[in-house]
C-alpha cells in the first residue's frame, strides 16, 4: 500500500481525512434509514389527515355534537331525514367487546401464569407455539366460524331464534384477543427477575405465594398493558364482528340480542355510499372516532408499559 | 504533571517527529471525569508504553484517540489530540483516521465472518478486491499474529468460534491487517499464554520499524520489555511520563511510580 | 420442615389445585379452536380438489374453483412486500443501528405501536381517502396493497429490529475501530447475521397480509371479476374478501363451499406462521457466536 511519508519533520498530513466514496454513501445510508424511520409517523399523521380530510365537510356540515354521540338512531339513508346517530353502535361496540374481556381476561391472565410460572420444557414449547399460532387465524376466519359453526350451536343450545348476536360475536371476538393478551401477558411475567421468586422462595413462601405476592404485583403493568391491548385489538375488529353479531342496530338488552358495532357498520356500507356525500362524510367521521380512541388506549399501554421499565 | 518540553532528555527519546500529540486532555463520561490534564507526545516509531492500575483511563484514552467517542453520547474529550499533526476533533471523515490507527481491546472479538473474512476485512474496506493481494495480506498478518499455523487449513471456518486466546490474536491480525501507522494494544496479552506473548512482543519489535505503537498493559514487566518510554496513569491523571528505563531505576519525579513499579500496590 | 406438615399438606394440596386450575384454563383456551380447526377440515376438506383450487367459480360463484381470488392474494402479497420490506428494514435500521436515545425515537415507536393498533376498517379508510382518491390509483392492486403494507410495517419493523438489535455491539465495535463506516458495519458484520431473522419477519408479515379483508374491501378487492387482472392498476379478487362474499352475500350457497374456502385460508395463514416459527427455532439452535 503507498502511502504519503511524513519524514522526520514535522509535517501536517491531513491526507486521511478526505470525504471519499464510502463517506458519502454512509452519509445518503443514513439519510435514506432515517427517512425510513420517520415514515411511521408520517404514515400515522397521514391517516388522521386523510381521514379527516374525507370528513371534514360532515364534521363541518351535518355533524351535530348532541346527536351524533347520544342518539341510537343511524338513519344516513333516511328519504325524509337523514340521522346521524351512533350511541346504539357505540352500545353494540361496547357490548361485545365488553363480553370479550369478560372472558377472554381471565382465561388469557390465567393461561399466561401458567405458560410462564408452570409449564416447562416442551409442553411449554408446545402451548407458546399454539398460542401464536391462535394469534395468527385472520378475522375472516373468525367471522366464518361465528356465522357458520356458533350460530346453530347458540340457536340450539338456548332455543334463541337468531344465533348470530352479542354472545356469538363476544366469545368470538374473546377467543381472537385471548392468544394476544396471553402472549403479551407471558412477556410481562417473565419479565419479572428470577432473583424475586428466589428471595421469596428463600423465606418459606410456597409456588402459589410467590406468584400471588411477588410476580403478579411485579408484572402488574405490564398485564395491565396487555388487557389494554386487548380491548384495543376488541374495539377495532371489523371482519369477525360484522358476521357474527347479526348486524342489526340495537341497544341491546341480553347477550341473544343482535346488535352492529361501528367498525362493522363502516365495512357494511362504505361501499354503497356515493363519495362526498353526507352518509359517506359520516363514516368517515366514525373513522376519526375509532382512530381518536385506539390511539388514546395505545398511547396508555404504552405508557403503562414503559413505566415497569422505568420503575 | 510532566509535558514533553524542549530539552528535557524524557521527553524525546528519537529525533522524529511526532506521531500523536497530546495536550490538557480530560475526559468524562456523563457528569463524572475519569481522566483530566494529561499531555504528552508520541514519536514515529517508538513504543510508548502506559502503565498503571484498572480505571486510570488508559482505555478511555485509546478511545479518545480513535474518535469512539462519537458512538458513545455520554462521552466528552476536552483539550486536544492531534495524530499527523491533525487535531482529531476537527477530522470529518473519523472513519479515514480510524482506517491509520489499529486498535486492539482486551476483550477479544473475532467476527461472525471466517477467519479469512476477518482479516481481509479491513484491506476490502480500503478497496482491495484482488484475491492474491488479500491471500498474501491474510498469511502475513496471521503470521504476525502467531496464529497462522493453528488456523491455515481452516481459514473457513468462523472467526467468533476460536477459543479465547485465539481470537485474541485474531483481533490482533485484524489490527495489523489495516497496515496500520499508528498501532494500540490495550492489554493484549490477557487471554495469551505466556509463549505467545512473546512471540507477539517479537514481532511487535520487529514493527517498530515500520509503525508506533502504543502499548497499555498491566504488566509493568512488559512495558519494561519493549517500551522506549512509558506513562504512568494513576486516578485519572498523568502521573509521570519518561523513559522506561528511567522508572525502573528509580528515577522518578514521584514517589507513586516508584511504588507502583516496584509493586507496592495496584 | 418437622411440626408443620399438616400445613404443609394443605399448602400442596391447595397449589396443585391451583396447577390444576390455570392449567384447564389454558386448556379451555385452546379446545374450542382445536374443534373448530376439526369443523373446518372435516366439513372443508370433500371440497378441496385441484380442480377446487385452480378453476374460476362458476353459477354465481356457488360451484367452480377459488383460482382468480388465490392468485388475486397472491399478487396483493407480492405488491404489499415490495413496498413494506424495503421500508420496513429501512426503519428497523435507523432504530437499531442510529436512532439516539430520546423523544423523537419514542416517538416514532410511538407511530409503530399505532400503526399496529389502528382498527383495520380505519387503514382502510386511510386507503381510500389517500390512495384510490387523492393519489388516483382507483380501485386497484396497487391501492389494495399499498394500504396493506402501512397497516403490515410494524410486522417488518419489529421483527428485524428484533435482530438486529441480537447482533453483539462488540460486533459493531471492532469493524467501526477498524475504520468502516456506519453502513458497512451494517453491510458487512450486522446484517448478514441478522437476515434469517428479518426472513421470519417477511413471513409472518406475509401471513398477516394474506388474510387481512377490510382495508381491501374498498381500496382494490372486488367480490367478482370475470378476467384476472392485468395491471397493478386492475381490481382483483382475494381469498379473505372471497370468503366472506361466499358465506354472506351469495343466495344458495352449497353449505360445504365456504368451508372449503376458509380451509385453505386457514392452511395458508398457518403454515406461514408454522414456516417462520420453525426456522425461528432453527436459528436459536444455530448459534454462530
Amino acid at each position: 500500500m503507498e502511502r504519503q511519508s511524513t519524514g522526520a519533520v514535522a509535517g501536517v498530513d491531513s491526507s486521511f481525512d478526505q470525504l471519499n466514496r464510502d463517506w458519502y454513501i454512509d452519509k445518503a445510508v443514513q439519510i435514506l434509514v432515517f427517512l425510513g424511520g420517520i415514515s411511521a409517523i408520517v404514515f400515522i399523521i397521514g391517516i388522521f389527515i386523510f381521514i379527516s380530510k374525507e370528513g371534514f365537510g360532515f364534521l363541518v356540515g351535518d355533524f351535530n355534537f348532541r346527536e351524533f354521540f347520544f342518539s341510537p338512531n343511524w338513519r344516513p339513508t333516511s328519504e325524509s331525514r337523514e340521522t346521524f346517530g351512533i350511541l346504539a353502535l357505540i352500545a353494540g361496540t361496547a357490548s361485545v367487546t365488553g363480553l370479550a374481556m369478560l372472558i377472554a381476561i381471565p382465561f388469557s391472565l390465567g393461561a399466561a401464569i401458567f405458560i410462564a410460572e408452570f409449564a416447562s420444557g416442551k409442553t411449554r414449547e408446545f402451548l407458546k407455539v399454539t398460542v401464536e399460532l391462535l394469534a395468527a387465524i385472520p378475522s375472516v376466519v373468525w367471522g366464518f366460524i361465528g356465522l357458520a359453526i356458533m350460530n346453530p350451536v347458540i340457536i340450539q343450545t338456548f332455543d334463541v331464534p337468531v344465533g348470530l348476536n352479542v354472545l356469538n360475536a363476544g366469545v368470538i371476538l374473546g377467543l381472537m384477543a385471548a392468544p394476544i393478551m396471553t402472549s403479551i401477558a407471558e412477556d410481562a411475567l417473565k419479565a419479572v427477575p428470577d432473583r424475586y421468586r428466589e428471595a421469596a422462595e428463600a423465606m418459606g413462601a410456597t409456588r402459589w405465594q410467590v406468584i400471588y405476592k411477588v410476580v403478579l404485583p411485579a408484572a402488574k403493568n405490564g398485564l395491565l398493558g396487555a388487557v389494554l391491548l386487548g380491548v384495543g385489538r376488541g374495539f377495532g375488529e371489523t371482519m369477525a364482528v360484522l358476521m357474527a353479531t347479526g348486524h342489526s342496530i340495537n341497544i341491546p338488552t341480553s347477550v341473544f340480542d343482535s346488535v352492529r358495532a361501528l367498525t362493522a357498520t363502516i365495512a357494511a356500507e362504505l361501499g354503497e355510499t356515493a363519495a362526498g356525500s353526507s352518509h359517506y362524510q359520516a363514516l368517515f367521521t366514525i373513522g376519526i372516532f375509532l382512530f381518536v380512541i385506539t390511539f388514546i388506549i395505545n398511547l396508555a399501554a404504552d405508557l403503562i408499559v414503559r413505566g415497569i421499565r422505568k420503575g | 504533571m510532566v509535558g514533553p518540553e524542549a530539552g528535557n532528555p524524557a521527553a524525546a527519546p528519537m529525533e522524529s517527529a511526532v506521531k500523536l500529540g497530546v495536550r490538557d486532555l480530560q475526559i468524562s463520561y456523563g457528569r463524572e471525569t475519569i481522566l483530566d490534564d494529561v499531555s504528552f507526545d508520541i514519536h514515529e516509531h517508538e513504543i510508548f508504553g502506559i502503565i498503571g492500575p484498572a480505571n486510570a483511563g488508559k482505555t478511555s484514552f485509546l478511545k479518545a484517540v480513535n474518535r469512539m467517542d462519537m458512538f458513545n453520547p455520554e462521552m466528552t474529550v476536552g483539550g486536544s489530540i492531534t495524530f499527523n499533526n491533525v487535531a482529531v476533533d476537527k477530522i470529518r471523515n473519523v472513519y479515514g483516521l480510524r482506517r491509520r490507527i489499529g486498535v486492539v481491546f482486551p476483550l477479544p472479538v473475532g467476527l461472525p465472518l471466517s477467519i479469512y473474512d476477518n482479516v481481509a476485512l479491513a484491506p476490502r474496506l480500503g478497496g482491495q478486491k484482488n484475491r492474491a493481494e488479500l491471500d498474501i495480506i491474510v498469511e502475513r498478518c496471521l503470521t504476525r499474529a502467531a496464529l497462522w499455523d493453528e488456523v491455515k487449513d481452516r481459514l473457513n471456518s468462523l472467526g467468533s468460534m476460536l477459543s479465547g486466546g485465539q481470537q485474541q490474536r485474531l483481533t490482533i491480525a485484524r489490527a495489523l491487517s489495516q497496515d496500520p501507522e499508528l498501532l494500540m494494544l490495550d492489554e493484549f496479552s490477557i487471554a495469551v499464554d505466556p509463549v505467545t506473548t512473546m512471540r507477539i512482543e517479537d514481532v511487535l519489535k520487529e514493527l517498530r520499524s515500520e509503525v508506533t505503537i502504543i502499548l497499555v498493559t498491566n504488566l509493568v514487566q512488559q512495558a519494561r520489555r519493549l517500551a522506549d518510554r512509558t506513562a504512568f496513569f494513576l486516578e485519572g491523571g498523568c502521573v509521570e511520563v519518561g523513559l522506561t528505563e528511567d522508572l525502573f531505576t528509580g528515577e522518578v519525579k514521584d514517589q507513586r511510580t516508584r511504588d507502583y513499579v516496584e509493586g507496592r500496590f495496584g | 420442615m418437622f411440626e408443620a406438615s399438616a400445613l404443609n399438606r394443605k399448602n400442596e394440596t391447595r397449589q396443585k389445585l391451583f396447577r390444576f386450575g390455570l392449567g384447564t384454563m389454558t386448556g379451555i383456551l385452546i379446545l374450542p379452536v382445536v374443534l373448530i380447526m376439526g369443523t373446518l377440515i372435516y366439513k372443508g376438506a370433500p371440497v378441496i380438489s385441484f380442480e377446487f383450487l385452480f378453476a374460476s367459480p362458476t353459477n354465481g360463484m356457488t360451484a367452480g374453483g377459488i383460482f382468480p381470488a388465490l392468485l388475486g392474494t397472491v399478487l396483493l402479497v407480492i405488491v404489499a412486500l415490495l413496498a413494506s420490506v424495503p421500508l420496513g428494514v429501512a426503519a428497523a435500521i435507523y432504530l437499531s443501528e442510529y436512532a439516539p436515545d430520546n423523544w423523537f425515537t419514542r416517538a416514532i415507536n410511538l407511530a409503530i405501536i399505532n400503526l399496529a393498533g389502528v382498527p383495520s376498517i380505519v387503514h382502510a379508510l386511510f386507503g381510500v381517502g389517500a390512495f384510490v382518491i387523492f393519489f388516483k390509483f382507483g380501485t386497484s392492486i396497487l391501492a389494495a396493497s399499498l394500504t396493506l403494507a402501512i397497516m403490515t410495517l410494524p410486522v417488518v419493523i419489529v421483527a428485524t429490529r428484533e435482530s438486529l438489535q441480537a447482533v453483539p455491539m462488540a460486533f459493531r465495535e471492532a469493524c467501526w475501530n477498524m475504520g468502516a463506516t456506519r453502513w458497512q458495519t451494517i453491510r458487512r458484520v450486522v446484517l448478514p447475521n441478522a437476515i434469517t431473522g428479518i426472513l421470519t419477519g417477511v413471513i409472518l408479515e406475509v401471513s398477516r397480509t394474506a388474510g387481512e379483508t377490510a382495508p381491501i374491501m374498498f381500496t382494490g378487492a372486488a367480490f367478482f371479476l370475470p378476467l384476472l387482472p392485468q395491471t397493478v392498476f386492475d381490481q382483483t379478487m382475494a381469498l379473505s374478501l372471497h370468503l366472506f362474499v361466499v358465506s354472506t352475500q351469495v343466495p344458495g350457497m352449497p353449505e360445504q363451499l365456504p368451508f372449503g374456502v376458509a380451509l385453505v385460508l386457514i392452511s395458508m395463514v398457518l403454515l406461514m406462521n408454522s414456516l417462520s416459527i420453525a426456522l425461528r427455532m432453527y436459528l436459536r439452535g444455530k448459534k454462530k457466536w
